[in-house]
């Protein structure tokens, strides 16, 4: 019994730091299959959204919801602005240009926090109702991280509706298929690029505030956290929701059974595995192979 | 630069006639006046600023970096973030061999850095280079990220997070001691072993096979049709700029007496591509100019405040990735161009 306990707790935990990646990383997926732009710069929405929620929460007293909601909102709009007069630019350009610019970018978030809010770590005081723990029957445990893996399965669940039973979402699919044949039927890329950019750092900002609790929040997050993001987009497979959420999910909890057995050096396993796994398959778990 | 690779041996007879294009193309290997200026400032940096020969050794050490990774990015085009796997793979092999009393000759310790670096190049290019794009970037982030737990993890040979201090280091040629308070040995030591690599180098562009490096950056698939040898060529250029890069951490490990994580950082990946870009990459005094850039910029910039260093580095990154691409040189060769073509209407 308590070895099932201990492995249920295990799971639990892994599973729920799985989710708030799986959040931030989504938007970032979908971004970079669409466009093929290598956004190194997404954890930086990430943490400003972080930022707008821990702080509308802590100074203002907003509620919890309200403070997720304009987290979104305020990353989404500053997301916009910046991809219609930067990133915009630089569609066409190499890699090189696009990592180079979206470090650039890091650098100025983490510049822009550290002296608007100060170098030090935030921390997120969670309402009552998501603070104690719960009974589950065979297991008690923290309903924080219950509530997180649960709002991560629902999030799953919506974009894959949006992304199979709307109209943008099946236009979303076809430009990450091949873009030039999407073009030629007339699906405006440009507009769906900003949209789909928006919504990703809106999301990102929603899984910085939701992964504060555990995961911190000081201007270095942008740069701390950048290797997961990347890792769980690349084996989930550029463009594919699915196999990002599978992707975070697994390195969650590989993460969090690593971190408890092997608390030195345990991630050398992670980093072994996705080097292997890109090997044998450079277009991720779920992706589509490149036409 | 150049699209099409170019033959080594241009055509005798156009060289005879004196057609100023293909004199132009036998001679370009040859020395320019201004190629010796870099090394005259050298050596004037020594004698002008005595007390600022630590920061010297520093700035020499990252030139050498920086121009170890122009020959895989700047030449061949493999867009690589672990960069840093090298160069601390060479620092580490010096700061073990010196600490555990094994070997601490400097300059066949620096030769060792460099062979080790060059067979974790080699074994990691031999995979590594069958992908491309976003695939090539993860996975060379991934192995210096491999790297860097495993020196984390292996605590009783590398020392952990603490890394190995005070590393004693024998006198170079047994006459010159490294002195920790005066790092006159240290900033000539340097500057001679950057001038024999950028020598070799250099060489190594002009050659034929440097020709075909550029051939593979920029056209890719009119090189495989003209039956170059693509894989090969990219994995041995990879282990030669593996080894410099380990040459230039194991000058690192030397002229700071430790080794520590730092050396395996994405942090120092980053700095050494930003380097160079901000210099301006394919071309061989990239690697100079943006070393200077970087540091001076970041020596007094950071002084005021360092919060401001970040922030103006992080425009000065994205100035350059919208309007420079081709960094400080490319944009003076723009001015220059613009300059020249007025000069000549009027």
């Amino acid at each position: 019994m308590d070895l099932l306990g201990n492995f249920a707790g295990i799971l639990l935990g892994g599973l729920s730091a799985g989710t708030v990646l799986f959040i931030v990383s989504v938007g970032l997926s979908v971004t970079m299959g669409l466009m093929g732009f290598v956004n190194l710069a997404h954890g930086a929405f990430a943490m400003l959204g972080g930022y707008v929620i821990v702080l509308a929460m802590n100074r203002a007293h907003v509620g919890f919801a309200a403070a997720l909601a304009l987290g979104f909102i305020v990353t989404a709009a500053v997301s916009v602005v910046l991809e219609r007069l930067l990133y915009r630019r630089l569609y066409r350009a190499g890699e090189l240009d696009q990592v180079l610019f979206t470090i650039g970018l890091i650098f100025i978030f983490i510049a822009g926090i550290t002296i608007a809010v100060g170098p030090e770590s935030q921390s997120l005081h969670l309402p009552p109702a998501l603070g104690g723990q719960i009974n589950l029957g065979f297991v008690q445990y923290r309903t924080y991280s219950i509530f997180l893996i649960v709002v991560g399965a629902l999030i799953n669940l919506v974009i894959w509706l949006a992304f199979e039973k709307t109209s943008i979402g099946a236009q979303i699919r076809a430009t990450v298929d091949n873009r030039r044949m999407a073009e030629s039927l007339g699906i405006d890329v440009d507009r769906l690029f900003t949209i789909t950019f928006a919504f990703g750092s809106g999301m990102a900002a929603i899984g910085g505030g939701l992964g504060a609790e555990f995961l911190g929040l000081d201007p270095q997050y942008a740069l701390k956290y950048l290797v997961y993001f990347l890792i769980a987009v690349s084996v989930g497979g550029l463009g594919s929701v699915v196999g990002v959420y599978y992707a975070s999910l697994l390195l969650g909890v590989l993460d969090f059974v690593l971190k408890l057995y092997l608390p030195k050096g345990g991630t050398v396993f992670i980093y072994a595995l996705t080097i292997l796994l890109l090997l044998w398959r450079p277009q991720g778990l779920f992706g589509r192979k490149e036409t | 630069m150049t699209g099409a690779a170019i033959p080594a041996k241009p055509n005798a007879d156009a060289v005879q006639l004196g057609h100023p294009a293909a004199l132009a193309l036998a001679r370009r290997h040859h020395f320019r006046w201004w190629e010796a200026l870099p090394w005259l400032a050298a050596i004037g940096f020594y004698f002008a600023f005595p007390d600022y020969l630590a920061f010297g050794s520093g700035l020499l050490i990252t030139i050498l970096f920086a121009l170890s990774l122009d020959l895989a990015l700047g030449y061949a085009g493999i867009i690589t973030l672990g960069h840093a796997a090298f160069f601390g793979a060479g620092a580490y092999t010096v700061g073990m061999l010196a600490y555990y009393g094994i070997w601490s000759e400097p300059i066949t310790g620096l030769l060792l850095a460099g062979l080790a670096a060059a067979i974790i190049g080699l074994l990691s290019g031999l995979v590594l280079l069958r992908t491309t794009g976003l695939t090539l970037l993860m996975l060379t982030l991934c192995t210096m990220a491999l790297l860097q737990e495993t020196a984390n993890m292996a605590r009783a040979y590398t020392g952990g997070f603490d890394g190995l201090p005070d590393l004693t280091i024998d006198p170079v040629f047994g006459i010159f001691e490294f002195n920790p308070l005066y790092s006159n040995t240290q900033y000539l030591f340097s500057l001679a072993v950057l001038l024999t690599c950028f020598l070799f180098v250099r060489t190594l562009i002009y050659s034929p096979f440097g020709q075909s490096l550029t051939g593979i950056r920029e056209n890719l698939l009119r090189m495989h049709a003209i039956g170059a040898p693509v894989r090969r060529r990219l994995i041995i250029c990879y282990t030669i700029s593996a080894a410099t890069a380990g040459i230039a951490g194991g000058l690192w490990a030397q002229t700071n007496a430790f080794v520590n994580l730092s050396a395996l950082d994405l942090d120092r990946a980053a700095t050494v591509l930003i380097v160079l870009i901000l210099g301006g990459y394919g071309r061989l005094y990239g690697a100079f100019i943006g070393a200077v850039a970087y540091l001076a910029l970041e020596h007094f910039l950071a002084r005021v405040y360092p919060t401001a260093w970040q922030l103006g580095l992080g425009l000065l990154l994205v100035l350059i990735a919208l309007f420079a691409r081709n960094g400080i040189i490319g944009l003076g060769e723009t001015l220059w161009a613009r300059y020249a073509t007025r000069h000549r209407a009027s």
